[in-house]
């Protein structure tokens, strides 16, 4: 038989290009699942809100649809900031995270597709970006611009994440709010502001993964909906709330999603993501770096 | 001793890298009264969630009744007769103090003695141990009305009332006042009488030492001591990892 | 009230329902009303899980679609009466219920949310790769006219009304009957505090079980009827998010505490819902579910029902 390499080398490349944009969706969730413990499967729709806004400025003014995810950066971190302490007063204070927590990222999900719905319709948008035609070729091997420079720019925000969440004081005192609160609170750090402003930041980094998105590929509001299985397969699939193993689960969903769509097309791409997070809930909960 | 109650040989939990017990050998005789003390983080709540089923032992095994329960769930091994009490209490916030009492009699007694006990038999054990702990004024509030000593007897209550043949109160006397922790002692001592093995973890020296008839001292998830309170006691390693 | 009692009155009281409607002579009735029965239902069953146990599924669609492609599934073989296929979906739901719940009930509440998500996408994506039961396509279900009762010919949609109306009747005496037992006293101790209810001896897993499965089987037999009263069944319309988003916000805006906040709920919800469907539009109508379920959930978080006992309780 005969096993078209090219083909396949290609899948893999743009998996490993895919799963780098992964890292920029589920850095949010690894934030605020993996370390506040808080189930925010409204994420992705945080993240086509800034696809849809990356498209109306990019549209109107012709702005870079990055330059608009990094302007946006501070309304995204207040929006996070505001969900966080409706969601704390609401729910994490009186107890109720696990019913009502969820019931209320849901109907935040729910509204914000909808919405969507009713100001854009249900077509395709996407921007326009010098970079989003061309592609490098090396031989047989294809990289887009519009592949690759999402996939570096997500590298680069997750290591001045790293860098954030270990050299900062606040940074750190984030890694410690998500082991141990009641020690956070005896070193006078109120771990509720730490709490929300890491919030603010996992809603931060959807400004910029909507931008991202919406230059990988063009977008409508249902979009949202794929994202939840990837993000959450990612996040569990790596181990929760380490970025270095969100890295190791984008790139291993992004190359698998990759070959399956390759070899046995598009419409069995949503099942890979799904398929994965219920194997790994089922039989490796704790990931594949184990905590 | 004759056939340990409780058997615990050579058990190690990790968590990552962290070694929170680590080969830890103890029995327990029925009828004994044993206290188990030791600095903060040395290791005593996880050895109660190794014991109960809560956590799953990594190494060694633990022996209870002459059976090997590793691997069991905890509801399981409170069927069997093993029963504990939380540090912090954790009752039943939506269900009624007398209800709270109800679960463990529905559900562990009934389910270890089926039909030779009637729902008549259980209502009155339910009362009979709101009683014991002197909630039965309070037999209709809901936890979130009871003060803190009497959630604490709640907890300890509802332990009670799974009818166990080892009790393993865990710090149910933190914070209360020198006639509460009396009344306490006072219930775990005539617990013990009718046949209950109990094992106490306190922080409270005093009630340790004239509760325990052996003392057994957990250090940085290691057994450092095991033996006569009052020669455990006077142990200079002892002294110096925890009174000291 | 016993349970004998309480089965009779709600049998009485959906049979006067039904006469009353047919009284009116208005077709209309009952093709709405089954809309707002079916989530009536789902409801139910939703709470069953949601409310009783604390855990809640995202996927009530999976076990929906479910039964309505299992009805798809022997239509093309032999068209078989609708009261067994609902006896089938509920088989097929409830297993896929048990065996979800296997998967993923050891885990904490939140990843067997995101698993119940999970499952309903693996399932979509299946159903829609499988050509047999119609695929993307969709499938063709050819609905009767009539049905023959004692030589009187009842309109279809009238015969699936009754059995929509009969589900109801089972899945609230359901409801009911679990939250007076043993059984939904165990569910209760699982929603206030797991660790503990395993430490009291409650068999956490299996419990949670039985909810999966009589919730999933519930579900199930709601679905199975579904392809005959639209005719034209599509996954995206029965996977369709609407049935997540209404199954969780009924019963979270009619108050989880018992059977009569998912009806409350449903009722209200549903006729809402429909009104709103046919003056404004279908998109709305959804904004409206998802923005009453987020007020809710933040103001009133123990539903409508909740609000009226307290009501009751400050008085006394």
């Amino acid at each position: 038989m005969d096993f078209p390499l090219e083909l396949f080398i290609n899948a893999v490349i743009a998996g490993v290009l895919l799963g780098g944009f992964y890292i920029a969706v589920t850095v949010g969730i690894s934030i605020s699942f993996g370390m506040l413990d808080i189930v925010n499967i409204a994420h992705p729709a945080f993240i086509i809100l800034g696809c849809y806004i990356a498209y109306i400025v990019n549209s109107t003014f012709g702005l870079d649809p990055i330059l608009v995810g990094i302007l946006m950066l501070p309304v995204f971190y207040a929006l996070g900031a505001a969900v966080y302490q409706v969601y704390y007063l609401s729910f994490e204070k009186r107890g109720q995270e696990a019913l009502r927590g969820l019931a209320f990222f849901f109907g935040i999900l729910f509204i914000t597709e909808v919405g969507l719905i009713l100001v854009f319709g249900v077509d395709y948008r996407y921007v326009e970006a010098p970079y989003i035609g061309p592609t490098i070729h090396f031989a047989f091997i294809d990289l887009p611009y519009r592949m690759l420079i999402p996939c570096v720019l997500s590298l680069v925000m997750l290591a001045v994440l790293e860098l954030f969440l270990s050299r900062t004081f606040i940074g750190r005192a984030i890694k410690a709010v998500s082991q141990d609160q009641g020690a956070l609170a005896l070193m006078a750090a109120n771990p509720v502001r730490i709490k929300r402003i890491a919030f603010g930041i996992s809603i931060a980094t959807a400004s910029l993964a909507g931008a991202f998105l919406i230059i990988i590929q063009p977008i409508e509001p249902s979009v949202g909906r794929e994202y939840i299985g990837r993000v959450f397969a990612i996040a569990v699939l790596g181990g929760l709330g380490s970025l270095p193993g969100t890295v190791i689960g984008a790139m291993l969903l992004g190359i698998v999603e990759s070959i399956t769509a390759t070899f046995y097309g598009p419409s069995w791409a949503p099942a890979v993501a799904f398929g994965f997070l219920l194997l790994t809930l089922a039989f490796r909960p704790s990931g594949l770096l184990g905590r | 001793m004759a056939e340990p109650l409780l058997r615990i040989d050579q058990v190690g939990k990790r968590f990552g890298g962290f070694v929170a017990l680590d080969g830890i050998n103890l029995s327990v005789a029925p009828g004994e009264r044993l206290g188990l003390i030791g600095p903060n983080g040395s290791g005593k709540s996880t050895l109660v969630n190794c014991i109960c089923g809560t956590l799953q032992n990594d190494s060694g095994s633990v022996h209870f009744d002459g059976k090997l329960i590793d691997g069991m769930a905890a509801h399981q091994r409170t069927i069997l007769g093993l029963a504990r009490s939380f540090q912090l209490p954790r009752p039943f916030h939506s269900l009624s103090v007398a209800e709270n009492l109800r679960v463990p009699l529905l559900y562990a007694v009934k389910a270890r003695l089926g039909p030779a006990i009637s729902p008549r038999e259980l209502d009155a054990h339910c009362v009979e141990y709101l009683r014991l702990v002197g909630l039965d004024a309070k037999a209709g509030k809901r936890p979130r009305d009871l003060t803190q000593v009497e959630m604490r007897k709640l907890e300890l209550a509802r332990a009670i009332a799974a009818e166990p043949k080892l009790l393993i109160a865990d710090e149910s006397m933190a914070g209360l006042s020198h006639s509460e922790v009396e009344d306490i002692l006072k219930l775990l001592i005539r617990l013990n009488e009718r046949g209950i093995t109990i094992i106490l973890i306190e922080h409270i020296m005093s009630a340790v030492m004239s509760f325990s008839q052996r003392l057994a001292v957990l250090v940085s998830g290691k057994k450092i001591a095991d033996g006569n309170p009052a020669e455990v006691v006077r142990n200079p390693e002892v002294e110096k990892a925890y009174l000291g | 009230m016993r349970s004998g009692l309480f089965t009779f009155l709600a049998i009485a009281v959906a049979a006067l329902f039904f006469l009353g409607l047919r009284a009116v002579h208005n077709e209309y009735l009952f093709v709405a009303g089954y809309v707002v029965l079916q989530f009536v239902v789902l409801a139910t069953a939703w709470n069953i899980l949601g409310g009783y146990c604390g855990y809640v599924n995202f996927g009530s669609a999976a076990f929906f679609a479910l039964g309505a492609y299992t009805t798809v599934f022997f239509h093309k073989a032999y068209p078989l009466p609708i009261p067994l296929l609902m006896a089938l979906g509920a088989v097929v739901s409830g297993i896929a219920g048990l065996g979800m719940g296997y998967l993923t009930l050891r885990l904490r509440g939140a990843f067997f949310s995101i698993a119940t998500l999970a499952l309903a996408v693996v399932l979509q994506t299946l159903v829609v790769n499988w050509d047999y039961v119609g695929g993307s396509r969709g499938a063709y279900v050819i609905r009767p006219s009539s049905l023959d009762v004692f030589g009187l010919a009842v309109p279809y949609v009238q015969y699936l009304f009754v059995l929509m109306l009969g589900l109801v009747v089972l899945a609230i005496v359901t409801a009911r009957t679990i939250e007076r037992s043993r059984l939904g006293f165990g569910f209760a101790t699982i929603r206030d505090d797991e660790l503990a209810a395993e430490a009291s001896g409650v068999p956490t897993l299996r419990l949670k079980l039985i909810a999966t499965t009589i919730s999933g089987a519930l579900m199930g037999m709601a679905g199975a009827p579904l392809p005959y009263y639209i005719g034209y069944l599509q996954p995206s319309g029965a996977f369709g998010l609407e049935y997540a988003v209404n199954s969780i916000a009924m019963p979270m805006i009619g108050g989880t505490a018992s059977w009569i906040g998912p009806l409350v709920g449903a009722l209200l919800l549903g006729t809402i819902q429909e009104y709103a469907r046919v003056t404004i539009s279908s998109s709305v109508n959804l904004l409206i579910v998802g923005g009453l379920l987020v007020a809710f959930v933040i103001i009133a978080p123990n539903g409508l029902v909740g609000l009226v006992t307290q009501r009751l309780r400050a008085r006394e």
